[in-house]
């Protein structure tokens, strides 16, 4: 049997100026029909690349510089503009990350679903839209013969990435290339976007090509995985042979993520409470609805509160809420035994001091233009006064501390890697000798292997220096192996909060047991098993 | 600067020798004209000659000085002017950025305001009230010109505003004017400073229409668009006289736009020719 896709030593390079960067160096890949390849590794792997070569698309200033893309006896390096238009959308769909971004929001969904087949020339406007409704249907959108009347910021994110897909298979193609689906959406939506691709490519034979850095999510998909690391290939195999027994380190690191423990950390029983949080009550607009209501916590020092949820739970409002740049309408906080103001301007420079915030992304959070020598040394010379000669000394303590090496102090964020960016802002964040660090999402936007690493380093630095984390995310995982205490909230209000251990243990509430039954596990059947009980529920009801 | 200059394109490299060329000729005046700025020294519209270089103007006074001469009044006058435009506008726009709220909706809408009139016809009337002194020129060129810096300024500083890391320095307890200054500015200075060029280009070119209607800077003082107006006559015999310093406005202009669409292109993305 032919293949229906071959890729023999693929080339990639990138061209800056006058050099040339390897970006992918030589990859060979089969794809018969029907079949699931899944392509996985960290950022800069070259995955969304190679995803994106098979169509014969370069992102600008990369070019394939050699190797061969035989696409069904059609070579897709050598193809006239022509060609490639007439592959791309009708036998080769992409389906993008962001859903929001790969929409136009002037325009109704299923206009765009139509846009591709009608300009191809396969069928008429109506027949079209009949298409689209039917495959709402079979991805599971609510109200599928009115859904696509609607536009992209009227549906959710999880819904517009299933009308992604609709719309990448609205010209029946052969292969789909699914470009991290469902990095951006919420683990339970994950679900369900997980469960209406599988369902779709089996039903209508279609290949795919999976491209994800989540190991737990692609098993449950593909029927054969690609590592990658670095534009090379580190190892490929079926998903249970690659479970049951990896053959390179780097898989093996890959499999463990998240695996590391905690030890139960003692309650200090007598000392006050670091933060009280009581009856806060926030909203953004005078009388708008409340985006927190009623949010009682206690955060005791040295401990680690996770504060769990999903898009729109609130936890970030609450953040800035304690952090002082969102005035409750109701409630008070009271920061080591005393009142806390609520509004930034009114607190002293001490009560500034002692709360810090370290941020999601590392890219924005700090300034491209000042070097590391700025950004440590500036709260040290604002909160402390400190000299020159001292704030030296203290800088490359500081760095040594988030395990940096001294010559970064000339450096520029942007000579950095993401990594080492967000221990520059945990750097930033302890420079200040706070009490409390709120944590918002630290490790979301980065690797699986180096977000480790951040956790590691700050548990190590919580030992040592006894500071309390607030610790905002939504990724259980995390949760599991550093909180202390979990606090989960929905929709602006805490449905449940207690030690680690027994909010993990039923029974729980019924959100709780939504999420936490979400969160995939490494086995390939894990999907099924979920939408299956899921599925026994619903009927149930 | 080195490495900026190997970076450009022959165009842009042509641009930059261009504007160092007048830079220099307008700061070294008095070294480089033959004669004073002022002197006569022949008839009225001599041809080219061994003693005047580019032939005499309309009083006999040596044209090639009072190029001289008319560039480094009308370049250091624009700069001046710009550099206050740019202040002015750099400043108030941040302030509104960052403040936002009311003193954003003040500012902005007097912006506006001012933006309604036609800047010639503001120019005009400001200086046949007020008398064509230097400093009221300086400020009826520099405020208009500074409404359009605000305009790109504001929109620049709203941008980086929304950062997470001035969101750090304002947690930090840090004031307005470090935020302006120390957060925002580095970032806006790329774009602020491609501004920078063509803003120059917009006020010379005012300059010298102003002088060219008689309300610029004023006689004997040397100027090219005075010049062009003062030697108009010279066409109806069909001399060449009046060309000579409207090429000199022609050269300036087109080599600080030469510089400036480099600086635009760099900053902007580049969109391939095939997908």
């Amino acid at each position: 049997m032919t293949d229906l896709l071959r890729v023999s030593g693929l080339h990639l390079e990138a061209v800056v100026d006058e050099t040339h960067k390897p970006i992918v160096k030589g990859i060979d890949l089969t794809l018969n029909r029907g079949e699931v390849l899944g392509l996985i590794g960290e950022s800069g792997a070259g995955k969304s690349t190679v995803g994106l070569a098979v169509m014969g698309y370069c992102r600008p200033g990369c070019r394939i510089a050699s190797g061969s893309i035989l696409f069904d006896g059609i070579e897709v390096t050598s193809a006239t503009q022509r060609q490639k238009q007439q592959i791309r959308g009708t036998r080769i769909a992409y389906v993008a990350q962001s859903a929001a971004a790969a929409f136009n929001p002037a325009h109704k969904l299923i206009r765009q679903y139509a846009e591709g087949p009608i300009r191809h020339g396969f069928m008429a406007h109506g027949q079209a839209e009949r298409e689209a409704k039917t495959l709402y249907k079979r991805l599971l959108l609510p109200d599928p013969d009115r859904i696509g009347y609607r536009y992209p910021h009227q549906v959710s994110g999880g819904q517009l990435q299933r009308a992604m897909v609709a719309m990448a298979m609205a010209c029946q193609p052969d292969i789909i290339v699914f470009d991290e689906p469902t990095t951006a959406l919420d683990v339970t939506t994950q679900i369900e976007v997980l469960g209406a691709i599988k369902e779709v490519t089996r039903k209508l034979n279609t290949a795919a090509i999976y491209i994800t850095h989540d190991l737990a999510v692609v098993i449950q998909l593909a029927d054969r995985i690609m590592v990658l690391r670095y534009g090379e290939l580190v190892e490929e195999g079926t998903p249970r042979q690659l479970l049951e027994a990896p053959q390179e380190d780097y898989t093996h690191r890959l499999l463990a993520v998240r695996t590391f423990k905690r030890e139960g950390q003692q309650v200090q029983h007598g000392t006050a409470p670091v933060l009280e949080v009581k009856g806060l009550t926030a909203s953004y607009r005078r009388k708008g609805p409340n985006v927190l209501e009623d949010v009682n916590l206690t955060v005791a020092r040295g401990r680690t509160v996770a504060i769990v949820g999903e898009s729109g739970s609130g936890k970030t409002t609450l953040a800035r809420t304690i952090i002082g740049l969102l005035p409750p309408t109701r409630g008070q906080i009271h920061f080591k035994g005393r009142a806390l103001p609520m509004v930034l301007a009114k607190r002293n420079r001490d009560q500034l001091r002692h709360i810090q915030m370290i941020y999601q992304m590392p890219d924005i959070a700090l300034n491209p233009r000042h070097l590391i020598r700025s950004i440590l040394g500036r709260p040290l010379k604002f909160y402390f006064g400190m000299k020159r000669a001292e704030r030296e000394k203290r800088i490359r303590e500081l760095l040594e501390m988030v395990e940096l090496p001294e010559r970064y102090i000339d450096r520029l964020p942007t000579e950095l890697s993401g990594g080492e960016k967000q221990r520059i802002c945990i750097a930033r964040a302890l420079a200040a000798e706070p009490e409390l660090i709120i944590c918002d999402e630290v490790t979301s936007a980065l690797d699986q292997l180096v977000a480790e690493e951040v956790l590691k380093l700050l548990q190590g630095l919580q030992d040592e220096l006894k500071v309390t984390y607030l610790f905002i995310t939504h990724d259980l995982a995390t949760v599991k192996a550093i909180a202390d205490e979990i606090v989960v909230m929905l929709l602006g209000r805490i449905i449940e909060q207690g030690a680690k251990e027994t909010v993990l243990m039923p029974p729980h509430h019924e959100y709780t047991e939504l999420l936490l039954s979400s969160v995939p596990e490494m086995r390939t059947d894990w999907l099924d098993d979920l939408l299956e009980r899921r599925r026994q529920s619903a009927g149930a009801n | 600067m080195i490495k900026l200059f190997r970076q450009a394109p022959l165009s842009a490299r042509i641009g930059m020798l261009i504007i160092i060329m007048n830079l220099f000729v307008s700061i070294a005046a008095p070294l480089l004209a033959p004669y004073g700025e002022t002197a006569l020294i022949g008839d009225p519209w001599e041809t080219m000659s061994a003693k005047t270089l580019l032939g005499t103007d309309h009083l006999g006074r040596d044209l090639l000085t009072r190029l001289i001469y008319g560039a480094r009044h009308t370049i250091l006058l624009a700069i001046l002017v710009t550099a206050l435009a740019f202040c002015l506008g750099t400043f108030l726009a941040f302030l509104a950025a960052v403040l936002g709220g009311w003193v954003n909706q003040v500012l902005s809408r007097m912006v506006d305001v001012l933006m309604a009139f036609p800047t010639l016809i503001f120019a005009l009337v400001c200086l046949s009230v007020m008398g064509t002194s230097v400093p009221v020129l300086v400020w009826v060129i520099a405020i208009p010109a500074a409404t359009r810096v605000y305009r790109l300024a504001r929109a620049l500083a709203m941008n980086i505003n929304v950062m997470d890391f001035v969101e750090v320095a304002r947690i930090r307890g840090e004031r307005i004017l470090w935020i302006m200054g120390r957060e925002i500015l580095p970032n806006a200075l790329s774009p602020l400073s491609a501004e920078f060029g063509l803003r120059f280009c917009f006020v010379f070119l005012f300059i010298s229409s102003l002088s060219f209607l008689g309300l610029g800077l004023q006689p004997p003082t040397a100027d090219w668009g005075g010049m062009v107006r003062e030697n108009a006559g010279a066409i109806t015999y069909g001399i060449y006289t009046p060309l000579l310093p409207a090429a000199a406005i022609a050269q300036l202009t087109v080599g600080i736009n030469l510089v400036v669409d480099w600086f635009l292109h760099r900053s902007a993305g580049k969109v391939p020719d095939e997908i």
